[in-house]
């Protein structure tokens, strides 16, 4: 049974003063406990997709259904992690981390040990009555996963986590995030700019076009989550076809100016 | 410990180049409209307990429950407003037709109307602090970012859920700084407010030591009402501090 399947998906939206159909006849299929990573020139719906699959935004026409049910709302077991992590800076680590929980209504002791499991896990045991704003941005990053472990979510979709670390510290937390999915084995969503992390952390890296996005290609990357894939020619090879569709896709296309605020 | 006696030590400095400007300005100017400190200071110990404590205490009152009611209806108002496109479509050009109205102008209207008592001056600078907090509220609530609410509702928050987690907390550092500023306001209004109707307050007293040439108390009495700001002041300062520690953790 596949955990996610998105048919003839349109979305609206509307911006300063016009409609903008951020997404139009797109289709696919995600199986349980597969990690897809979806890439695509700017602006091509990305994040709208992900908003509709987190059921914050409603669509205008065709299927959405995670887990065997439509979606009409935010659902239990599917996290979102945003950019910039949606951290709330007036609450603690542990706070934070079991926010889900507490508007889920989870009792407080459960949430309490729950949380202090999750905390651990990533390594920020000792940080649990910091706040963010005390934290680097790598830390804050783990936090967000933290937020997720805990509601044991089973869909987890991001949106370009971690675009806003420096390199070293992306990397880190791709490996991160990798381990994670092998112990976890949830199915995930990661939607990035950067065509090492889409096949380093994607089974199958969906490849969207310009707005209206829909799917333009699929690269199947089966290669992705053996031991020292990132150093394989295969890695390699699959980074160099994303690179060429993508171009094909106009990604890399200098956008006019009047264009280019997206 | 140390942060205190940093914070005493420097309003100790500036009350010393003050209490100096003063001494200075008063032997220029050689009137007996503007004495020194020191015949200020000695009527305001002299009379603290007697006159200036209950007429300040008065003043106190009036001020206070003036901003804790304004403060309590402005605040979730704005908000609401805020966070609401439709709501808002409604309230903002009343907003914006009532704001720059000098309230202090209906006071002849609330002195007929609710007698000179406490309640025209209570009512007078509640109007002016609910204004001020209600258009600083709306403001904060609107520049709300996105992924916050976003990422909340995300978890499966209600609109009250998203309300009391994101929402009254992102705005409360500037409905804090209002609440300062408007101490201001408020403080002038109530010394109007005093001199124009009534036997109590600090208002009062400043203005019956003036008809009375007692130009030093109504120094004392100056004081005591400069004093009543900065208690005032200072402890917004506190209770910010106390509500909103996480501003301190910014990096």
């Amino acid at each position: 049974m596949s955990a996610v399947a998105i048919r003839d998906l349109a979305v609206t939206y509307t911006g300063v003063g016009r409609a903008v159909h951020a997404i139009a006849g797109l289709d696919l299929e995600v199986g349980d406990g597969e990690p897809i990573a979806v890439i695509g020139p700017s602006g091509c719906g990305k994040s709208t997709l992900l908003l509709a699959l987190a059921g914050l935004v409603r669509a205008d026409s065709g299927e959405l259904i995670v887990a065997g049910e439509p979606v009409v709302g935010p659902r239990r077991r599917t996290a979102l992690i945003l950019q910039d992590f949606g951290l709330l800076p007036w609450k603690t680590v542990s706070h934070n981390a079991a926010l889900g929980l507490e508007v889920r209504g989870v009792p407080v002791s459960e949430r309490r040990r729950i949380v202090a499991e999750a905390l651990e896990r990533l390594g920020l045991g000792e940080f649990a009555e910091a706040y963010p704003g005390e934290l680097s941005g790598g830390m804050r990053q783990r936090l967000a996963l933290a937020r997720a472990l805990a509601l044991d979510a089973d869909l987890l979709l991001m949106d370009e986590p971690l675009s806003a670390l420096d390199a070293l510290t992306r990397e880190d937390l791709q490996n991160l995030l990798l381990e994670i999915w092998r112990q976890r084995r949830h199915t995930s969503v990661l939607v990035t700019h950067s065509i090492e992390e889409a096949v380093f952390l994607g089974r199958r890296v969906v490849v969207l076009s310009p707005r209206p996005g829909r799917v333009a290609a699929i690269v199947e990357n089966p290669g992705m989550g053996e031991d020292g894939y990132r150093e394989t020619p295969e890695f390699l090879e699959r980074c160099v076809e994303l690179r060429r569709i993508l171009a094909a896709e106009g990604a890399f296309a200098q956008p006019s100016l009047a264009r280019s605020a997206s | 410990m140390n942060a205190w006696l940093r914070r005493i030590g420097g309003y100790f400095f500036a009350s010393i180049v003050l209490l100096a400007g003063w001494q200075l300005l008063s032997m220029a100017v050689g009137s007996q409209a503007l004495p020194g400190p020191v015949p200020a200071l000695s009527d305001f110990f002299r009379l603290f307990f007697s006159d200036l404590l209950p007429h300040a205490g008065i003043s106190a009152w009036r001020v206070v429950a003036s901003m804790v009611i304004g403060a309590a209806i402005a605040a979730p108002l704005g908000l609401a407003i805020g966070r609401s496109p439709k709501v808002d479509a409604i309230a903002a050009p009343m907003i914006f037709l009532t704001y720059p109205v000098p309230k202090v102008v209906f006071l002849p209207v609330l002195l007929v109307l609710l007698g000179i008592g406490n309640l025209p001056k209570i009512a007078l600078i509640t109007l002016i602090v609910f204004f001020q907090i209600l258009v600083t509220a709306r403001d904060a609530a609107r520049g709300i970012p996105a992924s916050a609410v976003l990422s909340v509702r995300s978890l499966g928050a209600t609109r009250w859920q998203v309300f009391r987690h994101v929402v009254v907390p992102a705005s409360l550092p500037d409905i804090f700084t209002a609440l300062r500023i408007s101490t201001g306001t408020a403080i002038a209004v109530l010394f109007f407010s005093e001199t124009v109707a009534g036997s109590e307050g600090l208002g009062y007293y400043i203005i019956d030591a003036w008809s009375r040439i007692a130009y030093s108390e109504m120094f004392a009495g100056i004081i005591a009402m400069a004093l009543l700001g900065v208690v005032l002041y200072e402890f917004l300062e506190l209770a910010e501090g106390r509500v909103c520690r996480w501003t301190r953790a910014e990096r």
